[in-house]
């Protein structure tokens, strides 16, 4: 007989792994994916391909080379992940070698030399596309408008974002918010905009698969996105000429993609219930700041960096409610 | 339908022998006794080696208030007292009996004859708890508490209910179910009697929805015979079976944080199995010698509940189950969830032994361990709103200022973080260290 | 130019503002302290490791102060310093200090996977604590080394390591200060901080803690002390006894005879010096005729006062394992299992965190 195993309990495990909610998360992007490639053409495909071969490889030369770890972590599928939240991140139009050196920052700088994965302190992907904006700022924010067929990619005609409107609107161009898309174009991703945020209802199937699957809970998502109905829909009602309608506000830009993929990170978001609420609330508040105050358009990537940075001092204050405390009485 | 508030979880239930009736084991040749069989000071042997003694004699009295006497479940010859290694893994000091025949202790009343309270109405409240103290009856979910103890609840504590534990929450373990399937009506006079011996005046069998058929069936004989007691459905979730868990989801109340106990809420729980101990205890003057227990395993032949007397081998039963399996990679006593794994296949049947489980090579190792991604699962499953994470890391890093302030003495040692982690992490191994640690920290701290 | 002018000016006027400003707080705000403390804190190794029962080297200082005020520094020591530290702390303080005797950490489990046949496979933290509470480990010894390596997670000073073939922790005489970090990491208290002989660190240890009786110590392992009193009689200066099971020499009153060592039929009693640890040869067998038989034979080999002077050099790059290197020829034939039989799979998880992880948990 085989000597017998003795380790303490519980015996049993749920089957769950990393790698399981890494690629659900990845067949929730599916959806996403295919929207884009129906809106911006081919070249969808082909910068999420660069930057995922680019962040893989990466991950997996950091990890044998430079940490000597003889263990492959790239089948754990977290740099796939990053590799396409990156590119959903950035226009369709962008040149490959400004992907790879984007796939580079985000893995090797932010995500390696933090430890590798459960490390890092900040949201690789964002962390990557923020060093895109400031490093090639013109490039990243040439946005290519949707529908010029499937063969589009580096020569796509590019127009201005519908976030780029609303922020004209509110520097006082009065005439700019008419010339936004309808709700329903936003919806169905016939605008245009980077590459995985365009489809709001292709994300919005993703957040369903997520939380079928139990890979996230409702907290973030729903805070963030509500919270930008809220402000955004006071705003409005205060001067509806300068600040948009709050349902174009929340369909727009990278808010969906971001409250449902960025701000949901396992690892830069807060553990409790009660911290994932602070955090949903407080990026959404910082979103609806950094869009009408900003210098820039869109206010979603930097918002999630700057709660990532919050993230340990949330866990610090927002514990879970304890068994038993309430007080007892007949 | 009813439940525990926060966490928990819900593993593969895999009641393979849900369907199998109680069976009578038979006796094995030798039969031995650890002194340590309860929580609280272990007892004292009363019987020298080569004495006769027969079913149901004391071979060891209390070795304190909470403490329980232990009962000798065969006939025959003191052999020894010497050491036997016990579930927990160390040699603790034990009564070896050489079994010669059946011969039952005069006094035991071995009729199937249902007795009621109704037909000894003159028993009081002291009588069933010193019936209950001498027969050495305790918690027979695992813990292994006397039973008595928890009935004498310290003054100025009113219990208001008894709430009867009969969740099985565990997976695999089947013996609660069919106990309650063969011998309801024994069950619900037990329950009468604990009501009776607590002073209190409403009673409640929580049930889990895994099992309709013994929800029905007592729920139709409570109705007929006894008002004061309500069965309760509750939704099957893990660690439902906890003390804690199961009052606040019965009656709605959370006890408070360690070192309140659960009549500080007003209730008093008790195992299903353990009621119908006290009802053979009080009404038929049969002390503790024997239980159901549960032997399972995907890979043994065939998986059944048995009635064993209490120091038989577990390698009897499992013999009798069609032999220990050739893919045995893990023998454990009790569930998957809180069981022990065991050393040796050869440690005896004890008061708290519910089940015997055998896993096979592959079940029985871990999954490799990666690093913590901070998915926060182990917090949403933690049935005490810990972090577990926070907990487990802080414990590795003997950091136990920060584990006390973060309340690592409520843990009950579920086991259901390390079941969700998806990084396979020995979360419980590093908060059961650090617990013990604190546990320790806090008593010299007191004691000073 | 003017830009220069006013960068040059705004920064000197800072500067200067706040070069005062450090200049008053540091008047303001000194804390006074015995100047002698700091001498003495820099004189110490600055280790921090807690054996001299002072929180660290500055709490060691200042206690030396104290005492030295007091009269007399009797009873401080830093283990890791030693002597010469602390003839330089009482020079300090115009004080003398009497002369104490070197002391050593000494593993009392010979365990060694040829020795003590596993039996059970442990699926866990490699953390001795943890292991401990699981059940007595993988073996039948429930006394003995668990093998994960708790002690040398607390050694400071690298002294103790984990020999692969064995499973055994390994004390390096040279490198060790006896701080008894490692003993009280121990959950088995297998560890003992040992009073040693002179330079060469001489001493005879009863290698075993098994409080089991004789036959059930003898079948868990082959080099358990079962409590047979030979020891004990062959003692000529009271100072080996048996209690509870197991012998003990009491380093206070032995006079390194080494008679214990010849009489001892198991090879428990082992003999300690400079060069490690010196084993005697005894036949594996778990018969006690045989074994006592095969004391008789190995009774020459047996080392004598005269045997100090070391002859076998140790060489640490040469060979890794002090047994294989020091035990006699019919050891070597037969040597100890490689090492993959030794199973080290799981990983601790008390290895040190990437700095950003402690600052997410909050653990900072």
């Amino acid at each position: 007989m085989n000597k017998l195993v003795v380790s303490l309990s519980p015996h049993v495990h749920s089957g769950d792994s990393i790698a399981k909610n890494m690629y659900w998360v990845l067949i929730a992007l599916v959806p996403a994916l295919i929207c884009s490639f129906i809106s911006f053409g081919v070249g969808a495909l082909i910068t999420t391909a660069v930057s995922v071969l680019s962040c893989v490889l990466c991950e997996w030369f950091v990890n044998k080379f430079m940490m000597g770890n003889d263990k492959c972590t790239v089948c754990d599928g977290s740099a796939i992940l990053t590799g396409v939240l990156l590119a959903f991140n950035m226009p369709s139009n962008i040149a490959p070698w400004i992907v790879v050196i984007g796939a580079f920052f985000a893995i090797g700088v932010v995500k390696m030399t933090f430890g590798g994965l459960g490390g890092n302190l900040f949201n690789p992907a964002l962390a990557g596309r923020a060093f895109l904006l400031i490093s090639f700022p013109v490039q990243m924010t040439t946005w290519p408008t949707a529908g010029q067929g499937f063969d589009s990619y580096l020569d796509a005609e590019t127009a201005a974002t519908p976030l780029a409107l609303m922020s004209q609107a509110f520097k006082g161009d009065t005439a700019a918010l008419s010339q936004l898309p309808s709700a329903w174009d936003m919806l169905i991703g016939n605008t245009g905009g980077c590459l995985g945020e365009v489809c709001a209802l292709a994300i919005l199937l993703g957040l369903v698969i997520l939380l079928a699957k139990k890979v996230i809970t409702w907290h973030i998502p729903v805070s963030i996105i509500a919270t930008v109905f809220v402000l955004s829909g006071l705003l409005n009602l205060i001067d509806p000429l300068r600040y948009a309608d709050p349902v174009l506000e929340i369909l727009s830009g990278g808010l969906m993609l971001g409250a449902v993929f960025m701000a949901t990170d396992y690892v830069t978001s807060p553990m409790s219930a009660k911290g994932q609420l602070v955090y949903g609330v407080s990026i959404g508040f910082l979103t609806v700041i950094i869009r009408t105050f900003g210098a820039y358009p869109e206010g979603m990537s930097f918002a999630i960096l700057i709660m990532n940075a919050f993230t340990p001092i949330i866990n610090q204050y927002c514990k879970p409610k304890r068994f038993g405390e309430k007080p007892v009485q007949k | 339908m009813k439940s525990f508030k926060i966490g928990g979880v819900h593993p593969a239930e895999n009641k393979l022998s849900a369907a199998e009736p109680i069976k009578v084991s038979r006796l094995p040749e030798v039969a031995v006794y650890p002194m340590g069989q309860h929580i609280g000071a272990p007892a004292k042997p009363v019987v020298n080696k080569g004495d006769k003694v027969k079913v149901g004699t004391m071979i060891a009295e209390a070795g304190g208030f909470v403490s329980a006497p232990i009962f000798s479940g065969v006939s025959g010859t003191v052999l020894k007292i010497d050491t036997v290694v016990d579930a927990s893994g160390y040699a603790k000091p034990a009564v070896y009996i050489k079994v010669e025949g059946d011969d039952w202790e005069e006094s035991i009343d071995r009729s199937d004859k249902l007795v009621t309270l109704k037909e000894k109405p003159e028993l009081t409240a002291d009588e069933i708890k010193d019936k209950i103290k001498n027969a050495g009856v305790v918690g027979m979910g695992g813990a292994c508490f006397p039973t008595h103890v928890k009935l004498c609840p310290p003054p100025g504590q009113v219990p208001q209910w008894v709430i009867i534990n009969a969740v099985e929450c565990e997976p695999y373990l089947t013996a609660d179910h069919r106990l309650m399937l063969e011998k309801a009506d024994e069950i619900l006079v037990g329950v009468d009697l604990l009501m009776k011996a607590g002073n209190v005046e409403k009673g409640f069998i929580g049930i889990e929805e895994n099992k309709p058929d013994a929800i029905q069936l007592l729920t139709e004989k409570a109705k007929a015979s006894y008002p004061k007691i309500e069965i309760v459905p509750l939704k099957t979730k893990y660690p439902q079976g906890g003390e804690k868990q199961l009052i606040d989801a019965v009656v709605g109340r959370q006890v408070p944080a360690p070192p309140a106990i659960p009549v500080n809420v007003g209730a008093i729980v008790q195992n299903v199995g353990t009621a119908f101990a006290v009802y053979e205890a009080v009404m038929k003057n049969k002390p503790l010698f024997e239980r159901v227990v549960t032997v399972t395993g995907k890979s043994l032949a065939h998986p059944s509940n048995y009635l064993t007397r209490m120091g038989t081998p577990m390698s009897l039963l499992i013999e009798d189950c069609g032999g220990l399996p050739a893919d045995t990679g893990k023998v454990i006593g009790g569930g998957p969830m809180m069981g022990k794994a065991l050393i040796n296949i050869d440690v005896p049947i004890c008061k708290g032994s519910s089940g015997v489980l055998i896993l096979n090579e592959k079940e029985a190792r871990r999954g490799e361990e990666q690093p913590c991604i901070r998915c926060a699962k182990c917090v949403s499953a933690c049935p005490m709103g810990l972090e577990p994470y926070l907990l487990a890391t802080a414990s590795g890093k003997r950091m136990w200022d920060k584990v006390e302030s973060e309340d690592i003495t409520s843990c009950i040692e579920c086991g259901s973080c390390q079941f969700t982690c998806p990084s396979h992490r020995p979360l419980l191994d590093n908060i059961r260290m650090g617990k013990q640690t604190v546990m320790g920290i806090i008593r010299s701290r007191q004691a000073k | 130019m003017n830009v220069i002018l006013n960068a040059v000016i705004v920064l000197g006027i800072l500067g200067l503002v706040l070069a005062g400003a450090l200049y008053v707080m540091s008047k303001k705000f000194a804390v006074e302290e015995d100047p002698r403390v700091g001498k003495i804190a820099d004189i110490l190794p600055g280790a921090n490791c807690g054996g001299c029962g002072f929180p660290g080297c500055g709490g060691m200082a200042a206690a030396c102060v104290k005492a030295a005020d007091a009269g007399s520094l009797d009873g401080l020591n830093c283990p890791v310093g030693g002597q010469s530290t602390m003839e330089a702390v009482a020079a300090i303080l115009g004080m003398e200090v009497g002369s104490s005797s070197p002391k050593l950490a000494v593993v009392r489990c010979n365990g060694t996977c040829e020795n003590r046949p596993k039996t059970v496979v442990y699926d866990g933290v490699r953390s001795c604590r943890i292991a401990h509470t699981t059940c007595m480990g993988e073996t039948a010894c429930s006394y003995g080394c668990l093998g994960c390596g708790d002690c040398v997670d607390a050694c400071q000073f690298g002294a103790i390591s984990m020999n692969e073939k064995t499973g055994l922790p390994e004390v390096d005489a040279a490198k060790c200060t006896a701080c008894g970090a490692c003993a009280k990491a121990c959950p088995r208290n297998i560890i003992e901080i040992r009073t040693v002989s002179g330079d060469s660190k001489d001493a005879f240890v009863v290698e075993c803690v098994n409080k089991d009786k004789g036959a059930q110590a003898m079948k868990a392992c082959a080099v358990s002390c079962i409590a047979c009193k030979k020891c004990e009689n062959a003692c000529g200066s009271d100072a080996v006894h048996v209690e509870g099971n197991v012998a003990y020499i009491n380093p206070e009153t032995c006079v390194l005879c080494g008679q214990c060592f010849d009489a001892c039929p198991r090879g428990t009693i082992v003999s300690l010096s400079a060069a490690g640890i010196q084993r005697k040869s005894v036949e594996k067998s778990t018969s006690k005729s045989a074994s006592s038989a095969n004391a008789q034979s190995a009774a020459p080999k047996a080392p004598s006062k005269e045997w100090k002077p070391i002859e076998i050099k140790y060489d640490a790059a040469l060979l890794p394992s002090q047994q294989v290197l020091l035990a006699g020829p019919k050891d070597i034939s037969n040597p100890v299992p490689a090492s993959k039989d030794v199973e080290f799979e799981a990983k601790r998880t008390d290895a040190p965190l990437p700095p950003s992880q402690m600052i997410l948990l909050g653990l900072k």
